[in-house]
């Protein structure tokens, strides 16, 4: 479904992404961590092409992203997106944010993209703030609308960016559950995150990165059972041991 | 001197007056409107990766900052048509007329400035803003109308509306192009009737009144629309 191949990217002279190649296959849950500064969270934006990138190549269900032919508005509508800071847009109900992109981008009618909205709304557990506006919403609950935003959009593939780090830790496991949730009915997930116990969960596949390198690219059992690199051996001692 | 003041001037030429202040008022309006839809394009022209396109725009705004206002009214209103019919080859200069050229002129110089506060208002949305619009499939002017322009309008309204309050004062500078704007009928009265303490007494409280009332009334504003995050 996702294929990256051998992509680099450079912020001047500085190299942030350096030859990173993988691959996400339908349905399957892979979860990208590592060091903060690693590249991650910028690997994962090249996917949808929020990130140019200069060398390499990345498709999305067959389609390349740099292909200057490609519609990109039309690819990224497939691809739904969770930002780290949700992003919802504060000057509109959550009724708005729900049906805009359906509206405006797949051309459905307000009435459909309502019905839709709202259904994703019911999901995620918030149908009664469907009036609201985000800044009126905890943390958590605006994170769960951006999820029901993104999956509103029937998207084929869904990216996570670190989507629980901005939040307090008693709001984290609302919005795992959903992930979870998700995963578990097939949906096609690269996930951004540290939450190792939501890894644990559902991943099929854990990527460990650092200093802009796919360092490690395992199951998720030999990553757990033990990583074949020094780096990402140290960097789970640290982060499991609390 | 004072004991000849004669104030029932104003009343016997109100309705000049009235017209004139129309004038200022509607010369005031358009110009804030117009200096606003160019300004914003302005903005996001100035804010493109496109550097011919942000240079250019860059080069309008700061030549139009760094000329005086009194001294663009003059270049528009004589040389400008001068210039027109050297270029167009034409036998005579294009007549504009005193008052649409105050228009043009007002429109092109506020834009200028309109340009600088939409171009912060529109820097003062978090970035991630567009990266979620342009994530949901939207195209970049999608993005700036439904997304980013009208927080950033909603951020700047209060700026907007002082900007809009100086304008209004300068718009008495028409008054040098013998165009009978507020200002511009009170000096003909003034010198008319030889009443110059009365008729510009009156004509600067009125320009008090309004434009205090009007600044009390952003400053409300100011307070009432902040967006919650």
């Amino acid at each position: 479904m996702i294929e990256i191949n051998n992509i680099s990217k450079w912020y001047g002279s500085f190299q942030v992404l350096s030859d990173c190649t993988t691959s996400v296959k339908k349905g399957e849950v892979v979860v990208v961590c590592g060091p903060s500064g690693s590249g991650k969270s910028t690997l994962i934006k090249c996917v949808n092409a929020l990130e140019p990138f200069q060398k390499g190549d990345i498709t999305v269900d067959g389609i390349s992203v740099t292909d200057p032919k490609t519609n990109l508005s039309k690819l990224r509508a497939r691809i739904g997106m969770v930002f780290q800071n949700f992003e919802l847009f504060p000057h509109m109900r959550i009724t708005d944010n729900l049906t805009l992109a359906q509206i405006k981008v797949l051309g459905r009618n307000q009435e459909e993209a309502k019905t839709r909205g709202m259904k994703m709304l019911e999901r995620v557990g918030l149908k009664e703030q469907a009036h609201k506006f985000p800044g009126q919403l905890s943390g958590g609950q605006q994170q769960r609308v951006a999820i029901a935003r993104a999956l509103a959009m029937d998207p084929i593939a869904m990216l996570f960016d670190e989507p629980t780090s901005a939040l307090d830790p008693e709001m984290i496991n609302e919005v795992l559950d959903v992930m979870v949730e998700l995963a578990k009915e097939g949906m096609t997930m690269m996930c951004v995150t540290h939450e190792m116990g939501f890894a644990r969960k559902v991943a099929h596949r854990v990527i460990f990165m650092d200093q802009g390198r796919i360092v490690e690219d395992d199951t998720k059992d030999e990553f757990f059972g033990k990583p074949r690199s020094e780096r990402a051996q140290q960097f789970l001692s640290k982060i499991l041991h609390h | 001197m004072i004991g000849d003041l004669d104030f029932e001037v104003i009343g016997r030429s109100l309705p000049y007056l009235l017209r004139g202040l129309q004038y200022t008022v509607q010369l005031t309006l358009v110009a804030a409107l117009g200096g606003t839809f160019f300004g914003t394009f302005l903005a996001m022209a100035r804010l493109s990766s496109f550097r011919p396109v942000s240079l250019t725009a860059a080069g309008y705004v700061n030549l139009m900052r760094s000329i005086p206002l009194l001294l663009v009214i003059f270049w528009f209103y004589f040389l400008a048509p001068v210039i027109v019919q050297s270029v167009m080859g034409w036998e005579r200069p294009p007549r504009i007329g005193a008052e649409r050229s105050a228009y043009i002129t007002f429109i092109m110089f506020e834009a200028a400035y309109f340009c600088e506060i939409m171009r912060a208002g529109i820097q003062s949305i978090p970035k991630g803003q567009v990266g979620a619009a342009f994530a949901l499939g939207l195209n970049y002017w999608q993005a700036m109308k439904l997304v980013i322009l009208p927080q950033a309008f909603r951020n700047m309204l209060p700026v907007l509306l002082t900007q809009s309050i100086v304008l209004f004062q300068d718009v008495s500078l028409v008054s040098l192009l013998n165009v009978t704007d507020f200002v511009g009928a009170s000096v003909k009265i003034a010198q008319r009737d030889g009443r110059v303490v009365e008729m510009y007494a009156f004509v600067a409280v009125v320009y008090f009144i309004l434009c205090y009332s009007l600044s009390t009334l952003v400053k409300q504003l100011q307070r009432r629309i902040a967006i919650i995050h």
